[in-house]
């Protein structure tokens, strides 16, 4: 079953890319199928799994080579499910506005997307350090192609400068699983976690996730990559990959090495809780549309991270719940403002505003992801933000001052990007005749701020589904079964 | 004189060599029987059987032998790790007649000549590979280098490529002796030249000569590896070439040259292990360092693959120089990929080099990718393989390569690959970048006119390539455990 979704979107875009096809419309229609399929295959993986089970579940494991004990070894913890759930509903919304938006050359296109997407998911549930790695690599070289070619002007620049932020950061990760499988004998991830980390090999994890997310100050890729993507590529990019990067810290940094995360804790809180200001007071600042969600990014991503070092109950549910939301509000802020460039042909805020009136879809989608996005009172935003300023606070409340002066930014940034595109005098670019959010961008915009509704109303789908169902104890139980009882700091 | 004993010989240890020599007799001397239109095929044909027949021997007295044994008198050896070079060679010959079938129209004169020179440098390599003793050594040396250096220069009508005859000829008969020159030494300090003789007579050797030796011995190997700082006339001579040749020669001189070497090393100079070891650490980092700065300013393709050679060389010496039986395997596993992505690239070089008629350089791959899609898939692969990226097998090689340093506590070597890596994106992604993302307005390239060529050779070159570069990722375990069983008579100082 998990095998089954990891290689569903791969047979799928090779599928995409060999058949021969006589129109872009037959492309996109079979990625768009793929896409739908890989979600009810989710869908049902979720029906069928048992969420009172703390461990591994639906795993898979087939010998690579032995003498360094290398495995394709896969399986499902509860907390990774919502991730591939994430993947699966963010990926089909970004292909479905793909194959509207009708790019040049689609098979190739879209099949880069759902390859991206089954490297995603076996990130997601691998279970085997290279193999991890092997996943990890094989996110990027899609993404490197779909930004150089269906990117924006600027976009050499922009791919060259991710690619090397990116792999400086995972080689880095390859030395550290190297010497960790070495010292272990074996490269499956049950087997970590024994105290066989040093602090060095955890600065190389690190060093991966810190650049993936990105933690501040290893951003410098973000603001060009965001901007350069096309709109749907960049969702998937705010929205799943970097969630990739907290899913390895809280899969094999946290557990693993419970003495470097304990010594190293205030450093990356502090390095977290600049970027989370950092990210707020740009994303304020920031001149144009995508900039200001680029930023908005880095803040959440930083806060999530936050969450994850408090090590504990509140924090770690907090932040996974704060993983989903991100995921959903981002890929929905880009894809709107994929829309909104679409009609103004720019995002520069100067030249936007005064889109609500005559174009009520938009607006209210837009509103609505705004303020689930400044985490108003009874958003899923909110409870997950919440939970990691609750977790944070018993490490420290400074750190807990510092997300709750977040939350004001946020709500600063929130609200003057609303405006800005939405009110005020119609802006200089923007023509009467824009039309208003069509039914296609409604329908793949809708369902991601729908499923964020859903949450504000339920966030406890996620949290009372994680970690073993267990959120009362101190420690979540799922998670204490890969920490081995007793080895979280 | 009288009583001089002729060595029994056993002749089926050196059918591979034999097999290739012999193709390249009828190449030489049959294809002058033959009207002119039926030289072509004929010489490809056999040429290319003489490669899998080769092959073929070896893979036979691979499975046959798992114990090795000297072989006349010792002179050369018969053991797995020779046959594995042997099929490697063979291997990297099969694509080569490949990358060159099509391209020696322009070279109807020479037909026979040019294949039987591919032959016979096989059959050097062959040789050299099993060599035993510093003679045959350097005989199997001098045997593939000559062939190397007619065939840089065999598209005589060109003359970058007899310029890179030349300096080929000069920069690698200096290495040649300098090799020599080493082994006398050796040969002084302890009157011996077998390998074995050399362990055993190290104890009782004047130390100076015998260290001043050694170096001069790695100092010739080097140049034949092209690990910096004896690389000087890799990019003319890979530029130089025509592209086929340098296929050839970018893959098989390296598998040989680097297996001879860590054979030599670990059997003659366990005694210096300490040495030869730090040695050839500072050799690989500055050879990582050299060809990963040089290649990021290169224009031309093949100046590009030659200093990615070049670093290529530092990847792999750090298998040796750890000197421990992963190190051995992790060297034999990352060759297999190695040569694969080596000719397929430069195979990938050699169709667009006939589709422009003029040499490659970044702007002429624009648009390579969008017109020729398997083309360019197939580049992208082996780009991202010399990076180190799945789904290639080189990925594996260089994780075996970063652990065996790391399992020996050089975990600052493996660092220093990294770091090396890390520079090295730059320009092979840069290679992608160009075939991708230029736009058609934003470079015009002129093809030579008419429909680009479709070479059949040609194309299953690079099909055999990628198939090895990703099977050697999948199915990864036979041969480690082939890499395994080659280097396991070998007694690894650490």
């Amino acid at each position: 079953m998990t095998t089954a979704l990891i290689l569903v979107p791969i047979g799928g875009a090779l599928w995409v890319w060999i058949a021969p096809w006589r129109s872009a419309r037959s492309a996109g229609g079979l990625a768009l199928l793929v896409a739908l399929a890989e979600l009810a295959l989710w869908i049902g993986t979720a029906f069928n799994f048992d969420f009172s089970d703390q461990g591994l579940q639906l795993q898979q494991q087939q010998s690579w080579f032995t003498d360094l004990g290398v495995s394709y070894h896969v399986g499902l913890f509860d907390f990774s499910l919502w991730l591939v759930g994430l993947t699966a509903v963010v990926t089909t919304a970004a292909i479905g506005y793909g194959f509207w938006s009708q790019r040049a050359r689609p098979a190739g296109y879209l099949g880069l997307i759902l390859f991206l997407e089954g490297a995603t998911v076996g990130v997601f549930t691998a279970q085997d350090l290279l193999l991890f790695y092997v996943f990890w690599e094989a996110m990027m070289i899609p993404l490197y192609v779909l930004i150089g070619v269906w990117g924006g002007p600027a976009r050499l620049a922009a791919t060259v400068k991710f690619i090397v932020y990116t792999l400086a950061g995972s080689l880095l990760m390859l030395v550290a699983i190297i010497a960790l499988g070495l010292k272990q004998g074996s490269f499956d991830m049950f087997e970590i976690g024994r105290g066989a980390g040093n602090t060095w090999i955890f600065l190389g994890f690190a060093a991966a996730f810190a650049v993936k997310a990105p933690l501040w100050p290893f951003h410098g890729w973000l603001p060009d990559a965001y901007r350069e993507s096309p709109p749907e590529v960049a969702a998937i990019l705010s929205g799943v990959i970097s969630k990739a990067a907290a899913y390895g810290f809280l899969r094999i940094a946290l557990p693993s090495f419970p003495g470097s995360i304990s010594d190293l804790r205030t450093p990356i809180l502090v390095l977290a809780s600049i970027g989370l200001i950092y990210g707020s007071l740009l994303a304020f600042r920031a001149p144009d549309l995508r900039g200001v969600v680029a930023y908005s990014s880095l803040a959440q991503m930083n806060l999530i991270v936050i969450g994850l070092f408090a090590v504990n109950d509140s924090g770690v549910s907090g932040a996974l719940l704060q993983m989903i939301n991100h995921g959903l509000i981002s890929a929905a802020l880009f894809l709107t403002a994929g829309a909104i460039e679409r009609r103004a042909t720019t995002g520069d805020l100067r030249l936007l505003g005064g889109m609500a009136r005559g174009r009520p879809i938009l607006a209210t989608l837009f509103i609505t992801t705004g303020v689930i996005a400044l985490a108003v009172p009874g958003s899923s935003a909110f409870a997950g933000e919440f939970l990691v300023l609750n977790g944070i606070f018993t490490r420290g409340w400074g750190w807990a001052v510092v997300g709750a002066v977040a939350m004001v930014l946020a709500a600063m940034y929130v609200l003057r990007l609303v405006s800005a595109v939405l009110h005020l005098d119609p802006g200089s670019a923007v023509p009467d005749a824009a039309l208003d959010l069509r039914p296609a961008e409604t329908s793949v915009i809708l369902p991601l701020v729908a499923v964020l509704l859903v949450l504000s109303f339920w966030p406890a789908a996620i949290t009372d589904h994680s970690f073993g169902g267990s959120p009362s104890k101190a420690v979540p139980s799922g998670y204490r079964h890969i920490v081995h009882e007793g080895n979280l700091p | 004189m009288s009583n001089f004993q002729s060595p029994t010989i056993d002749w089926a240890a050196l059918s591979p060599e034999l097999i290739l020599l012999g193709g390249a007799s009828i190449c030489l001397v049959l294809t002058l029987f033959l009207p002119w239109g039926w030289r072509r095929p004929f010489c490809a044909a056999v040429a290319a059987a003489c490669f899998v027949g080769a092959g073929a021997a070896a893979i036979v007295l691979f499975v046959m032998d798992d114990a090795g044994r000297a072989v006349i008198v010792d002179a050369i050896r018969r053991d797995r790790l020779a046959e594995f070079g042997q099929i490697l060679v063979a291997g990297s010959g099969l694509l080569a007649v490949g990358a060159s079938f099509g391209w020696e129209r322009n070279e109807r004169d020479r037909i026979g000549e040019y294949y039987a020179l591919l032959l016979s440098a096989a059959a050097g390599m062959a040789f050299f590979v099993a060599a035993s003793n510093l003679m045959t050594l350097f005989l199997g040396l001098e045997w593939f280098s000559i062939s190397l250096y007619v065939l840089t220069a065999i598209a005589v009508a060109w003359l970058p490529s007899l310029e890179a005859g030349l300096k080929y000829l000069i920069v690698g008969s200096f290495g040649s002796a300098i090799l020599l020159f080493g082994s006398a030494f050796v040969y002084g300090a302890t009157g011996a030249i077998s390998f074995s003789g050399i362990a055993a007579g190290a104890a009782g050797a004047d130390h100076l000569l015998f260290v001043m030796g050694l170096a001069l011995i790695l100092v010739g190997l080097g140049f034949k590896m092209s690990a910096a700082p004896f690389h000087m006339w890799t990019p003319d001579v890979y530029q130089g070439a025509p592209t086929p040749v340098t296929a050839f020669m970018s893959a098989a001189t390296k598998v040989a040259a680097l297996i001879a070497t860590m054979r030599l090393l670990v059997t003659a100079f366990p005694s210096e292990a300490r040495l030869w070891t730090i040695t050839l650490a500072v050799i690989a980092c500055i050879s990582l360092a050299w060809g990963n700065i040089g290649a990021l300013v290169q224009t031309d393709i093949k100046r590009l693959l030659a200093y990615s050679s070049i670093s290529h060389a530092g990847f792999l010496l750090i298998p040796i120089a750890v000197g421990t039986p992963l190190g051995g395997r992790a060297l034999l596993f990352y060759l297999i990929s190695y040569a694969a992505m080596n000719l397929g690239a430069f195979a990938i070089v050699a169709a667009r080099e006939r589709e422009l008629a003029r040499p490659l350089t970044f702007d002429g791959l624009a648009g390579l990718g969008w017109e020729r899609p398997m083309l360019g898939i197939a580049m992208s692969l082996f780009m991202f393989g010399f990076i180190g990226l799945p789904p290639a097998g080189l990925f594996l090689g260089k994780f075996y390569a970063f652990s065996a340093a790391i399992d020996r506590g050089w975990t600052w070597l493996a660092i220093v690959g990294v770091v090396a890596t890390v520079v090295s994106i730059y320009y092979y992604v840069g290679v992608i970048g160009a075939m991708y993302f230029q736009r058609p307005v934003e470079v015009r390239v002129a093809p030579a006119g008419g429909s680009p060529p479709r070479d059949v050779g040609l194309s299953l070159t690079i099909l055999l390539a990628v198939a090895v570069t990703v099977g050697s990722f999948i199915v990864a375990q036979p041969l480690l455990d082939i890499a395994r069983h080659s280097v396991s008579f070998l007694g690894f100082p650490h």
